[in-house]
């Protein structure tokens, strides 16, 4: 990969992405990947440098109800006032490119992103800041927000000697001037660049290279130039494109022996991808001043490849096509503490946080105190309606409908892969389909070799579920303590959220590997009775299906110690095991 | 946004287009699904299918779109104002919407501040002779999904909560859209749907550039872009009122309804109501096309849209339905 020395990176590039977004409003916004500290501080009062002083500035908290987003009646006011107050929601504040700065994006609830999608592509689009703080790679800010965001910036790498060091970056004058010139900017060829470039990194949606097109055309704005150039296509291809990759493009040597079967497995995009590298093998005898759209097309191709997250690197490059962009951002509240569902009844107290006032209920708490409350004149005013205070509001309650989660811990390692692990799996797949229909969320762990992997967190995809489990290899030892503890968390966090758990072993229990990765089989048992013991203090319902020929004693102490249900995988009949999954989660 | 894009600039997808056309011309066939990744253009679609349907007579401030022959579902008929003509709507269900909002509720200001018993008008309402579209109506909460489907068949919104006794038309085709890899809908829901189609983005690079490339003149001029597309938005918008003419008088003959029943029957997909939607589907693709009776070739254009989603008995089938589709109607077309 060729880098160009005057090419902008880290910091630099991050004001850039910045100028770009002042200069041309419509890209939507920015995913904002930074912990909290000088180095995102330092880029939002530097975007905010860039902006006319008028434009709103509104931060949007992660738990934002649409009372609050979308404006309502103000229920106390108005009943102070005696007419409707009404008060403007925040979407309204911001009103078109003004900023809304969205707080621990990676919790937004689908709700929130919806409608902040929803008001991206409405009359009067907002400009969003996504500030994305997720830990694990698990986290991410919810997909249906972040497609519309045009640019995602990784600031998690940029240290205060960066932002010390930075020289003059471009300034409001420099975004007026470009904003007059944007208009006239020619595409040239870099539309039809950016779409191939886009394909051949695997990105399916064409929300991707529109919006880089967009951005290039604000970076050719910024430069001072006519046309698209070979920069702008560059920094486009940097800042929307890189961060969406899903597979590693193809180098464009021929002789690179990177081989097809590396990449991740996606019919949708396969055939496009095949015809860039013969494109670009084409283009090498075309004359150097007269950009092809080609060699374009290699140029923005290599300057997305070389800036590809290096986590997302690590990702593409063991054939897995990252969550991150795959899923739904999972955000953690998913509580909805009473606020939909059926209703279940009413009780006393303030309309707060997205609560319903049941009206009837309130006028009817205080239509015996109408003559006490009514004094002095106003007794005798004919036709007065009935006077509320704030001790008679009555609130709606609902009764949310708990989900379940079943967790599935697939034992795969040799002593089972031998026989029964093609059984087993049969067996999860049928449960599978069960909890599919009766709309419970599953979840997958495997465990072999040196430890427990979660192979699927939470979903109700089966079509994830599904492709998760055919993939699983078989083989290595038996890491029973490891997989009982990833199991506890993954209960926990599902606990957490309001999710009833029910864990599914199926396993030998013959554990031979510790906790520390290292094989002996005494230890391991007995840290895997350990672990087994704490997973019963911690309450979970668990079930232990016995996938050994015979019954293994292991198994049903393990069983005993975790006071999990104990069956054994019956023969050749995986139908019998789902009924058991189902008795057990009933 | 003022503008919206055109449908007949859509590139490719033809699939949808078809299957958001048929239920243009036909309301009856009863919904459609859309499920595929995102920037497949099925906001866009659905979107631009206001611009194919021609205005309907209601009244001014009739918050529930009634046809000026109605009577006013709520309040007197004088509070609706005069008789206009207005776009067809297009209403957006958003995620995390509450059952209030959806259904309708009591006018809590009016109930404030004259201690009145008014009903306030949900989406349902404002969807009313229309479309309702949900994006990611996978991920819509199962009890408002449910309520959705049942207004949906019965066509009339029935409320009776907070006091109140309504019930008003509800006359709308529901556009679901989703991606799958995010969770799926219930089979039970799937079923209720008429037709159901699947999109990707192109996978040829000259359409994937052309997409851009048009969106992008869309974004950089509307004006001019959609002055571009006028006539070919007009011929699409005639051909749509004329099938809606048209359509009941497509005839549909014996052997039609039989071969139905034999491709049904060819691929397992049980029920009436897979054999009903294909032929309703069928007869509003004659009338797009012009012709007075169905044909094996009608049927065969609708059929894998009507009849996709209905093969799913095993959910963990990994043959695409599509792929079963396909075989199951040649073989049916061959005998």
């Amino acid at each position: 990969m060729t880098e160009t020395a005057h090419t902008p990176r880290g910091w630099a590039q991050a004001r850039l992405a910045a100028a770009l977004l002042a200069i041309d409003p419509g890209l939507g916004g920015a995913v904002l990947t930074a912990r909290a500290g000088p180095a995102r501080d330092a880029w939002l009062d530097y975007f905010r440098s860039l902006l006319n002083d008028d434009t709103p500035w509104r931060r949007i908290p992660a738990s934002v109800n649409d009372e609050a987003l979308l404006g309502g009646i103000d229920l106390t006011a108005t009943l102070k006032a005696g007419k409707p107050v009404r008060r403007a929601g925040l979407l309204e504040q911001i009103g078109r490119y003004g900023v809304g700065v969205l707080a621990m994006a990676e919790r937004a609830e689908a709700g929130l992103a919806g409608r902040l999608a929803a008001a991206l592509e409405g009359a009067a689009p907002p400009l969003i800041v996504a500030l994305d703080e997720s830990a694990d790679p698990d986290e991410a800010p919810p997909a249906a927000l972040a497609e519309r965001l045009a640019l995602q910036i990784d600031l998690s790498e940029v240290s205060l000697g960066e932002l010390d060091a930075a020289g003059p970056g471009p300034e409001i004058e420099d975004v007026a001037m470009a904003q007059v010139r944007l208009p006239h900017i020619l595409n040239g060829e870099a539309g039809r660049a950016l779409t191939e470039t886009a394909a051949a990194l695997g990105i399916v949606s064409l929300r991707a290279p529109l919006m880089a097109l967009r951005a290039a055309r604000a970076a050719a704005a910024l430069a001072g130039r006519d046309e698209i150039a070979q920069d702008d296509a560059a920094l486009a291809a940097r800042l929307v494109l890189a961060p969406r990759a899903r597979q590693i493009p193809q180098a464009p040597e021929p002789e690179n022996p990177e081989s097809d079967e590396d990449r991740a497995p996606d019919d949708e995009t396969a055939d496009s991808q095949d015809e860039a590298p013969d494109r670009e093998a084409e283009s090498d005898e075309t004359d150097e001043d007269a950009l092809a759209p080609d060699e374009l097309t290699e140029i923005t191709l290599e300057a997305a490849a070389a800036s590809i997250p290096e986590g997302l690197l690590l990702k593409l490059q063991a054939g897995a096509a990252p969550t991150r962009s795959a899923g739904a951002g999972r955000a953690g509240a998913v509580r909805k503490d009473g606020l939909r569902g059926r209703p279940a009844g009413v009780r006393r107290g303030d309309p707060v946080a997205g609560q319903r006032l049941d009206i009837l209920a309130t006028l009817r708490a205080a239509a015996p105190w109408g003559k006490v409350r009514r004094t002095g004149l106003k007794r005798f005013l004919p036709g007065q309606p009935i006077e509320v205070r704030r001790e008679d509001f009555r609130i709606k309650r609902f009764k949310p409908k708990a989900e379940t989660v079943t967790v599935f811990i697939v034992d795969a390692s040799g002593s089972l892969a031998l026989n029964r692990l093609a059984e087993a799996k049969g067996a999860v797949e049928l449960m599978l389909a069960e909890s599919y229909v009766r709309r419970d969320q599953v979840a997958l762990i495997a465990f072999r070799g040196p430890g427990a992997e979660t192979l699927l967190p939470p979903t109700r995809s089966l079509t994830r579920a599904k492709r998760s489990l055919a993939a699983l290899p078989g083989g290595g030892g038996t890491p029973l303590a490891a997989a009982i503890e990833a199991a506890e968390m993954m209960a926990h966090s599902s606990a957490r959220q309001g999710r009833s758990v029910t864990l599914v072993f199926l396993t030998d229990g013959a554990a031979n590997i510790a906790r520390d990765g290292t094989p002996g089989r005494e230890t391991a048992q007995a840290e895997a009775v350990e672990a087994a013991r704490r997973l019963r203090a911690s309450g979970c319902s668990a079930l232990v299906v016995d996938m050994s020929r015979r019954g293994a004693e292991t198994a049903k102490t393990l069983a005993g110690e975790m006071a999990a249900r104990y069956v054994r995988l019956p023969v050749a009949d995986p139908g019998a095991l789902a009924d058991l999954a189902r008795k057990a989660a009933a | 946004m003022g503008y919206t894009f055109p449908f007949s600039a859509i590139v490719g997808q033809d699939e949808m287009k078809q299957a958001l056309m048929l239920a243009c011309v036909e309301p009856r066939i009863g919904g459609v699904l859309v499920f595929g990744d995102r920037g497949t253009a099925k906001s866009t679609a659905v979107r631009a299918l206001a611009g194919l349907l021609p205005e309907i007579e209601t009244f001014e401030s009739c918050p529930y779109n009634s046809a000026p022959g109605d009577p006013p579902p709520a309040g007197d008929a004088k509070s609706r104002g005069a008789q206009v003509r207005k776009p067809t709507p297009v209403v957006d269900l958003p995620l995390g919407v509450t059952e209030d909002r959806v259904v309708g509720a009591l006018d809590i200001e009016k109930a404030l501040r004259k201690g009145e018993k008014a009903f306030e008008p949900g989406l349902l309402a404002r969807a009313n002779r229309g479309f309702l579209y949900i994006d990611e109506v996978n991920l819509l909460e199962d009890h408002i999904v449910d309520l959705l489907l049942d207004v949906a068949a019965t066509g009339e919104n029935v409320v009776e909560r907070d006091g109140l006794s309504v019930r008003h038309p509800a006359k709308f085709v529901l556009v679901g859209s989703g991606n799958p890899e995010e969770g799926e809908l219930r089979p039970q829901l799937l079923d209720r749907f008429g037709l159901s189609v699947e999109v990707e983005t192109p996978k040829n690079i000259d359409d994937r550039v052309e997409v851009v490339r048009r969106r992008d003149a869309f974004e950089r001029d509307p004006d001019a872009f959609c002055a571009q597309w006028k006539d070919a938005e007009a011929e699409l918008r005639d051909a749509v009122a004329a099938a809606q003419k048209k359509v009941t008088t497509v005839d549909a003959p014996e052997a039609a309804l039989r071969r139905a029943s034999e491709v049904c029957l060819a691929l397992g997909a049980d029920g009436l109501r897979g054999e009903l939607t294909l032929i309703r589907a069928a007869r509003a693709r004659a009338a797009l096309d012009g012709a007075d009776a169905i044909t094996d070739d009608h049927l065969r254009a609708v059929a894998p849209a009507a009849l996709r989603h209905r093969l799913r008995r095993d959910p963990l089938d990994e043959a695409g339905s599509s792929v079963r589709i396909e075989r199951g109607l040649t073989e049916a077309f061959a005998a």
